[in-house]
């Protein structure tokens, strides 16, 4: 495996005495594709703050390509690119101009930001809104200027914090394609999510983050091998009787998590499983099979869903 | 070679955050010359023509109009910096975030707070030279180093800028704080630092606010060098010394606020 881009040892951060990252250790290699997976407050954000070097740690050890960002952090900042939570564009500023103002900021030239930039709008499918102003832009078009902003200093990682909260389904595969080009081109990618869906299509390997802590590391395919089953049914007995047939069906399928809204049965043959339930005589309201996913993963690590 | 020497933001960071702050400038640049160049004429016409008419008297040996003139320049210095050092701040952080964006570019908090002071001046400045220009058109300036009031009443503004600075980027939630410091702080300091009467002709109980007011300060320093008011040298190094210690005072504070701020 070549040198990590990034690598983080017993990495802590606390303010007072609330722990919001519990030294936690990962490392990211070159060109890798690497995800925080947990729920709102598990300390992805903090985390990512810290790598973009903006976040002094508490203790534990951080190298971001070779640099240590308590010494470095302008430095370290010069060859990120970052995306963060909430778009934080200038809304004074046109389209395009945003992207010029922050080129500048990394010593780039006049000049050749401008070229940059233009490059940059057809990429992020928005040359034809250079002149637009930010305001009049879509949720989707904001965070595709704010990627297409995080990339003018050509970085060697990109971070992207929760990359699409809050967007459409057909915003969200607009974005997830743009990354996967720059996947492709080489890019190292970070980003958080809480999004199960989001870290298959975009990880080759992430950890699960809960309560500041890392449970779980792995590609999502592996995470789901180890700590799920191939397929999951899905049944509903109506919120009142779900707790008390799960306790007659405990022997059905690998294992079986009931949620206050339905019951989910974990097994390599999910239609089996509903057999089963029938030739007992349990008629549920609405059943379904599925594949697993990391969802599950995570139900199974934390005893909690991912979005509550 | 050291990365310090190549590495450019290190080093121009302040004035890309300056750039950055003019371009955005750019949105309400209309109103901006519009009230630099109507602001001097309404004022020195309304009170240095019109008032002075009334008040008759000439005050410490010239005209109600020059004696006026120099406190208007600092004034109008000062409400330019507190425009500047009020919602920008309260923008970057809150309602229009670029601080953060601009940190997570190699910038550094105290770089933001210098450009953002830097951005101020560009306001100011050409602010106080047109004052002044329609200063010399009224006639308003005998002495031939009032140019240098352009500079005074700059700094003058500069100063107050960077304390309200200082307030302003620890605000998180705006409450009317913003409204309240022109009310209750830019209003009642135009009105009590010796800007339309003398100081001393003020009830002894009411002359510390000049006293404490930068704008007096700045307003006296304006009227030594427009006519060559007559005051001791040691009050002159007074005037100086205040506004500078207040100048260092906001800048560091405000450094150190937003550094705390943006490393969270």
């Amino acid at each position: 495996m070549p040198a990590p881009v990034i690598s983080a040892t017993g990495l802590t951060k606390k303010y007072k005495d609330f722990v919001a990252v519990g030294g936690i250790d990962f490392e990211i290699a070159p060109g890798e594709s690497f995800g925080f997976l947990g729920p709102n407050g598990a300390g992805k954000s903090t985390t990512m703050r810290m790598v973009g070097a903006v976040s002094t740690r508490t203790s534990g050890d951080l190298s971001i390509l070779g640099m240590d960002p308590n010494d470095r952090g302008p430095e370290i900042r010069s060859l990120l690119g970052v995306v963060p939570q909430q778009d934080n564009l200038d809304q004074e500023l046109r389209v395009r101009d945003n992207l010029i103002v922050y080129g500048r900021y990394f010593g780039i030239s006049r000049a050749s930001v401008a070229k940059k930039a233009d490059e940059l709008l057809e990429f992020a499918q928005l040359a034809d809104r250079a002149k637009a102003k930010v305001d009049d832009l879509s949720g989707g078009m904001k965070r595709r200027l704010t990627i297409a902003r995080a990339l003018i200093n050509d970085p060697r990682i990109l971070l992207l914090d929760e990359p699409t909260t809050g967007l459409d389904p057909q915003a969200r595969h607009i974005l997830w394609d743009r990354l996967f080009r720059l996947k492709e081109q080489g890019t190292t990618l970070v980003l958080t999510t809480h999004y199960m869906d989001e870290a298959e299509q975009l990880c080759d390997r992430l950890v699960v983050v809960d309560k500041g802590t890392i449970m779980a590391e792995g590609s999502p395919a592996s995470l789901i091998r180890e700590y799920s089953s191939r397929e999951v049914a899905e049944v509903r007995f109506g919120s009142d009787r779900n707790a008390t047939v799960a306790e007659q069906i405990q022997d059905v399928g690998d294992r079986i998590e009931v949620l206050p809204d339905r019951i989910l049965i974990y097994s390599a043959d999910g239609d089996a499983e509903l057999a089963e339930l029938a030739r007992r005589g349990f008629e549920p309201i609405t059943s379904l099979v599925r594949r697993s996913s990391l969802e599950d993963v995570f139900l199974r690590l934390t005893g909690r869903t991912l979005i509550e | 070679m050291s990365a310090s020497t190549t590495f450019k933001p290190r080093r121009w960071g302040s004035w890309y955050v300056a750039e950055h702050r003019i371009r955005g400038m750019r949105s309400y640049l209309r109103t901006i010359i519009a009230t630099s160049i109507g602001n001097p004429l309404v004022y020195l016409f309304a009170l240095g023509v019109g008032l002075a008419s009334l008040v008759g008297t000439p005050m410490g040996g010239v005209s109600y109009l020059t004696f006026v003139a120099p406190a208007l320049l600092a004034t109008a210095a000062v409400t330019v910096a507190a425009e500047e050092s009020t919602y920008p701040m309260m923008m970057g952080f809150k309602w229009n975030p670029i601080f953060f964006a601009m940190n997570a570019a190699p910038i550094s908090g105290k770089q933001i707070v210098n450009g953002m002071v830097i951005g101020m001046l560009a306001r100011v400045v050409p602010t106080c030279a047109i004052y002044f220009v329609v200063m010399m058109l009224f006639g308003a300036v005998p002495s031939p180093l009032g140019f240098i009031g352009i500079l005074s009443a700059s700094f003058t503004g500069l100063a107050v800028g960077v304390v309200i600075m200082s307030y302003t980027s620890t605000i998180e939630e705006d409450k009317g704080q913003m409204a309240m410091i022109m009310r209750f702080g830019i209003t009642p300091m135009f009105l009590f630092s010796g800007t339309f009467f003398p100081l001393a002709t003020l009830p002894v109980y009411l002359q510390w606010i000049g006293w404490v007011s930068p704008l007096w300060h700045g307003t006296e320093l304006g009227r030594v060098l427009a006519y060559g008011a007559s005051e001791p040298a040691w009050l002159t190094l007074v005037h100086i010394v205040y506004l500078v210690a207040l100048a260092v005072f906001g800048w560091k504070r405000t450094q150190l606020v937003v550094v705390r701020r943006l490393n969270k």
